[in-house]
């Protein structure tokens, strides 16, 4: 085994004995008080809101397909979509979740689907609420915006992989006055999103969607994973440059 | 409810094709294989299932002449006209690769296009929408990694403290998008163990 897969190993070890220990050892009564992110505050209220009003949420979940790498950030996004459907099961608007590619898509329905048979409402399962909205990442976007402008959508929710044609996206739903919380995988489209969504998510604040919607214990023990392992990678990082600059490695 | 046996495969299908990463034995290998192989054939069935619920949402929208009615007749049209002439034809053939090519080029470069105007009006609206620190230090570097990436500045990398200057900066971008890209990676890890261990199931089996 070489070096670098050595290293992968060790961290993936690491990574599943914090993720169970975590899981394990913390207690389920405990409540946890996270750190304020701002973007997620606004969200639940907005989601609260689409409720009352009975207008209805967008998850728009990107273009990756579930067999590629860029697709964990649309996992999160499906993560979200369960949490968010079981929220606006008390709607008679169910959210409507959008995708690029047929696997999300599909994945989609079934998440919703878990939501309401969960929630006890399996009269809200609607096969037109979770789409493809286009095959291609131009021809997504293309096909969300008309969406956005016509479904009664006051928050849009924007988590999984996409490109800088997402800025379209941002502007169609800055023209309507919808809420729009974005994050993404991708760089560009981080970016593009900072400065044109008006909640933007940096980095790996994408992760943290869920357990900032409360969708179960085991988000909150990926989020602490997560926080954990940055840090032994900092350390890691900080190590590695010492070693090097004295001349060890 | 979740079916419990599709979580089992689903468990059982993620942690062998994990292993065989770290132990590329032959046997393992070819069930990675194997297995990948009909991934990628369960994600074109899942693509073809998801192409014909999108036309089927498009001819409701249609029938019930809904708002967007217009628009989803040419998606229907469109989609039947090339459907059937991709299986006259056969989607190999040249020419009606070159038919297909033709409109959808232009079509996805006008929409790239008006990407940039978006973006540019985004960027003139950048400080109504944002304020503080973070804004400004956004914009500073934006003009600036511009700069240094046109090359604009690239004969001052000869002068003594400048040219110094002008490599840590340059360097700074990628710096930041690593900082970024491990986070991300973090990330991505823990969300594809959640699945593996069957934590998160996105599937209903």
């Amino acid at each position: 085994m070489d070096l670098q897969t050595t290293a992968g190993l060790i961290l993936l070890v690491i990574a599943f004995s914090l993720l169970v220990l975590l899981y394990v050892f913390t207690s389920p009564a405990r409540r946890r008080t996270w750190r304020v992110i701002t973007p997620f505050r606004r969200l639940r209220r907005s989601i609260g809101l689409a409720v009352e009003q009975g207008t209805r949420a967008h998850i728009s979940l990107g273009s990756a397909s579930i067999t590629e790498p860029d697709s964990a950030s649309a996992l999160v996004g499906l993560a979200s979509l369960e949490r968010i459907s079981e929220i606006s099961s008390v709607s008679d608007r169910p959210p409507l979740a959008t995708s690029g590619h047929g696997t999300l898509a599909l994945l989609s329905k079934d998440s919703m689907k878990a939501a309401y048979q969960k929630t006890n409402v399996p009269e809200l399962i609607d096969p037109d609420s979770a789409i493809l909205a286009g095959p291609t990442p131009l021809s997504y976007i293309a096909g969300t915006i008309p969406l956005v402008h016509t479904e009664n959508i006051s928050a849009n929710i924007l988590v999984g992989d996409f490109g800088p044609e997402v800025a379209l996206l941002a502007q169609a739903a800055g023209r309507e006055n919808q809420f729009l919380l974005a994050g993404s995988n991708s760089l560009p489209a981080q970016a593009v999103m900072y400065a044109s969504a008006q909640e933007p998510l940096i980095g790996e604040e994408l992760f943290a969607l869920p357990t900032y919607l409360e969708a179960g214990r085991i988000y909150e023990s990926s989020l602490l994973a997560q926080d954990m392992l940055r840090w032994i990678l900092i350390l890691a990082l900080l190590a590695g440059s010492v070693l090097v600059f004295t001349g060890v490695l | 409810m979740r079916s419990p046996t599709a979580a089992v495969i689903a468990i059982a299908t993620s942690l062998l094709v994990l292993i065989s990463y770290f132990v590329p034995a032959g046997p393992v290998l070819a069930m990675r294989s194997l297995l990948l192989d009909w991934a990628v054939i369960l994600a074109a069935v899942a693509g073809v299932i998801a192409i014909l619920n999108m036309v089927g949402v498009h001819f409701r929208r249609v029938r019930d002449n809904q708002p967007l009615a217009p628009y989803s007749l040419i998606v229907v049209v469109t989609f039947v006209i090339t459907l059937l002439a991709g299986l006259f034809f056969s989607p190999s053939d040249p020419q009606f690769r070159q038919v297909v090519t033709a409109i959808q080029v232009p079509v996805e470069a006008s929409l790239l296009a008006v990407v940039s105007i978006s973006l540019a009006y985004a960027a003139l609206r950048f400080f109504q929408n944002r304020k503080g620190l973070m804004a400004v230090t956004f914009a500073i570097s934006a003009v600036v990694f511009l700069l240094l990436a046109s090359g604009i500045l690239a004969g001052l990398a000869q002068v003594p403290v400048l040219g110094t200057l002008l490599a840590v900066l340059n360097r700074l971008p990628m710096a930041g998008a690593r900082g970024i890209l491990l986070g991300v990676a973090i990330g991505s890890l823990i969300a594809g163990l959640r699945i593996a261990i069957g934590a998160h199931r996105p599937y209903s089996g």
